[in-house]
């Protein structure tokens, strides 16, 4: 699967994609979220804020949608356009 | 008729306006106003701004504006919405984002343009970031304000 990181997220993690598989036992974003802030501290730092929004397939979504390895999910901070 | 563009390059407001202005036959009604707002860089008097970043997410940006617009067009009696956003590195003083709306009649046009503009704020994917001229800078906070007049859509007309 592919994940995106944008805006602040993607400066604190110091990439903005990640190409890799489904992890074993993360079924939803929520799970993937908990899963990805386990790699380590500056993981844990940057998602573990609360203020993060989630797309799955270029559409925003909630914690308890479910994912396959085929999505392409996005995290990133609250939008600043306009 | 919608029509989306995420750009670099600036826009003309006076073409974007003739554009609405001209009759679109397929619709089978006639424009009697057109609504535009255009927003731009506001500089900072505290510390003042160099430029300010614009990152999108390609893809999801274009999709969501045209969600939006399509929202829009479903709620009021418009004929056309062109939005353009910007992104980049723009000075103070900038256009970022036009939002276009025209109608048979003002109320349409109005409020369909405010609603345009108040879920892009909220929810296209675009990301600011602050060049300071003192060499600092820094990612702008989205503003509860802003999640507010988005939400305010969703039980009134």
């Amino acid at each position: 699967m592919k994940i995106l990181f944008f805006g602040s997220l993607r400066e604190q993690l110091g990439t903005g994609e990640l190409n890799t598989t489904l992890p074993n036992g993360v079924d939803t974003i929520g799970q993937l979220l908990q899963n990805l802030q386990s790699q380590g501290d500056e993981w844990k730092l940057a998602l573990g804020t609360g203020n993060v929004l989630f797309a799955v397939n270029q559409d925003m979504v909630d914690v308890n949608t479910t994912i396959s390895d085929s999505d392409e999910v996005a995290l990133f901070p609250p939008v600043t356009g306009g | 008729m919608i029509s989306i563009s995420v750009q670099e390059k600036d826009f003309d407001v006076g073409e974007e306006y003739r554009q609405l202005q001209s009759d679109d036959t397929s619709v089978g009604a006639s424009i009697g106003g057109v609504a535009i707002f255009t927003g731009q860089v506001r500089d900072l008097v505290d510390n003042p701004l160099k430029f300010m970043r614009l990152e999108h997410y390609p893809g999801m940006t274009e999709k969501s504006l045209q969600q939006t617009a399509k929202q829009a067009a479903e709620r009021w009696s418009t004929i056309d919405i062109r939005i353009i956003h910007r992104i980049g590195d723009l000075a103070p003083g900038e256009q970022i984002v036009f939002v276009g709306v025209s109608s048979a009649h003002r109320d349409a046009a109005f409020a369909a343009c405010e609603f345009i503009m108040d879920i892009l704020k909220t929810s296209a994917p675009f990301w600011k970031k602050e060049q300071h001229v003192d060499g600092s800078s820094g990612w702008v906070d989205a503003k509860d304000v802003d999640q507010q007049r988005a939400e305010r859509w969703q039980d009134s007309e």
